[in-house]
């Protein structure tokens, strides 16, 4: 199996993170996410043949993350479901599909507060 | 660049007929590992109620006061979790594919155990 | 000179498309300039269901979110669960899985054939592939009891064992198979209206592969050597592969390495024939597990990761797979501009879209 790390860091480092995986030529692989009992917990995982590394953070609500999507460009589609999902603000995606990838009737349908439709 | 390069595979199937089983004069049979439906030896069951817990899908239903074992033919997916954890080894997946059918089908066995079989009987009589 | 841009819907219901999808084209006079994607027509809610279903029963879920590559997600749960809890799978059973892990790729690759070549009108070509795909759907069922969707792959191990005479059959079908298989693909790579449609269409240099994240063979056709069997997984270890890579970039390309990976995994069955080891196929897994972990695996149409979170009780926290196809929409919303609108069929279909496994 090959080797497996988790870092976790605070929303504001992850630019700097990522900037730095890209230079070593490391490939975003995926970005997922969880519901934590205080907010959204988000994996970026990060690939380069012989290493696997994801970075993790936990974005509290009202916390505002800033897209990676010019250091990645096609992390546009990961962030644009998660923040159509799970209601995550994601600044500064490009492009940014405004919720119409997903047609459904409800906003955010893994987020659901109580009380919501 | 080729052109005609499927000539010769045409040709071949124009001497072959066809390659599909002749539908319903003939039928093609199923394999003998094939998983078609569940089948239960009633007598042999002790309502022990493994099989209705392990179901994936919740199509087993046993009731020991009643000694009744049902399934639901069309929520089962044949997956035969249940032979395997029966404990007494009297469900077996058999070969014969799931008809279609019109309606929800539950098929239902209701005191269906032989009154003299004094070994399952008892394990019947001393609750467990 | 400008021309008029208009926005036709290329809609969820297409005779070409297996799956429903959506794109809205932005065209320029027959010249597509942008794709918008829309998403979430097959939604079953798949990952919702682990809080319903204990760890072992959703197995059965799992397989089944996907009809073409049922057997390879019923794979990486397995190894996700087997890792967090540190269970060691007999040698036995990591072979047969590889056995039916080659032979999913070569029924998924058959069918992808016979689309392509249904969405270039060559009917008949559609035909023998499908009629040579049944040959496989035909092994599958003999040993495994199903066709499409095995059940088959279990936490600990697999459930049914291939004996060695079956295993001899396994070997002469697919002699026969290989020679049969050659013939059409003399057809796919030589025949003049296959090469016209094909050659110079939808191009992807390996710099724009590399920054657009594609996976799998669209990333093998540009020069990119990724391939997850090179980690070893299962009994990908002992086995020797080649990887298989193409320049070109273009959708003869990608046609042209999807052929060569049916044999490759020939010859890799054949190796795992002669190299499988007596022994037992499960092992006994007892307790809960508790902990989190990342999978990889090699799918037919490129890198899944899977994600498996577990708690301690019976039911398990989160899942989360990415498929594939998730990771190659991007590289062809790009490859998409300055096409014809006659050519967007046969660009969906290269990068084998299988829109049900993307959302679950």
């Amino acid at each position: 199996m090959l080797q497996q790390t988790i870092n976790t860091i605070s929303p504001g480092e992850l630019l700097a993170y990522a900037l730095r995986l890209k230079n070593s030529n490391y490939r975003l692989v995926a970005i997922s996410s969880t519901k934590v009992e205080n907010g959204i917990e988000m994996s970026y995982s990060f690939d380069s043949g012989e290493d696997f590394v994801n970075l993790r953070i936990i974005a509290e609500p009202g916390d505002e993350i800033e897209s990676i999507s010019s250091i990645y460009p096609y992390s546009f589609l990961y962030e644009n479901e998660i923040k159509e999902l799970f209601g995550v603000n994601i600044t500064g995606i490009n492009p940014d599909y405004k919720d119409k990838l997903y047609r459904i009737s409800v906003k955010t349908p893994f987020n659901m507060k109580e009380g919501d439709k | 660049m080729s052109f005609f390069t499927m000539a010769k595979t045409l040709i071949k199937s124009i001497f072959h007929g066809p390659y599909t089983v002749q539908y319903p004069l003939e039928k093609k049979g199923p394999f003998p590992a094939s998983r078609g439906r569940i089948e239960i030896k009633i007598e042999d069951c002790i309502f022990c109620g493994l099989c209705a817990r392990r179901c994936p899908t919740g199509a087993i239903n046993v009731d020991k006061t009643e000694s009744r074992w049902s399934i639901n033919r069309l929520r089962c997916i044949q997956c035969s979790y249940c032979s395997e954890v029966c404990p007494k080894k009297c469900l077996k997946m058999d070969s014969t594919y799931t008809a279609p059918s019109f309606e929800n089908v539950e098929d239902e066995y209701k005191n269906a155990r032989v009154p003299d079989n004094k070994e399952n009987n008892r394990n019947i009589a001393g609750a467990c | 000179m400008m021309g008029k841009k208009t926005v036709i819907p290329f809609g969820p219901q297409h005779p070409v498309l297996p799956e429903p999808i959506h794109l809205d084209l932005v065209l320029e006079d027959e010249t597509v300039v942008e794709a918008i994607p829309s998403i979430g027509y097959i939604h079953r809610g798949l990952e919702k269901l682990v809080e319903k279903k204990d760890y072992q029963q959703y197995t059965y879920v799992a397989e089944r979110i996907c009809g073409i590559c049922s057997f390879m997600h019923g794979m990486g749960y397995c190894m996700s669960i087997e890792s967090i809890m540190g269970v060691q799978v007999p040698e036995r059973a990591e072979f047969l899985r590889t056995i039916w892990a080659e032979l999913s790729r070569i029924h998924s690759h058959m069918l992808w054939l016979g689309l392509l070549a249904d969405a270039l009108g060559f009917e008949s070509l559609f035909m023998h592939s499908w009629r040579l795909r049944e040959q496989i759907l035909d092994i599958f069922e003999e040993t495994t009891g199903g066709r499409v969707i095995f059940s088959v792959c279990d936490i600990g191990g697999v459930r049914k064992d291939i004996g060695s005479e079956m295993l001899k059959k396994i070997g002469s079908i697919l002699d026969g198979f290989e020679k049969e298989y050659s013939e059409i693909t003399k057809v796919f790579l030589n025949d003049s209206s296959v090469i016209l449609r094909t050659q110079g269409l939808g191009v992807l240099s390996k710099q724009a592969a590399f920054e657009l994240g594609a996976v799998g063979p669209m990333a093998r056709a540009s020069g990119i050597d990724i391939d997850m069997r090179k980690s070893g997984y299962a009994a990908y270890g002992k086995l020797k592969i080649d990887p298989i890579l193409e320049t070109a970039g273009d959708c003869y390309a990608r046609t042209s390495v999807r052929i060569r990976e049916v044999f490759q995994s020939i010859d890799l069955i054949r190796q795992c024939i002669a190299l499988i080891p007596e022994g037992d196929i499960k092992v006994k897994v007892v307790g809960n597990p508790n902990g989190e972990y990342f999978t990889r695996l090699e799918q037919p149409r490129g890198e899944v990761l899977y994600y498996v979170k577990a708690n301690g009780t019976k039911f398990l926290d989160r899942i989360r797979v990415r498929t594939p196809t998730f990771a190659n929409i991007p590289a062809l919303l790009e490859t998409l501009k300055g096409c014809q609108l006659a050519d967007v069929p046969v660009l969906i279909l290269t990068i084998d879209p299988c829109i049900s496994c993307t959302e679950r």
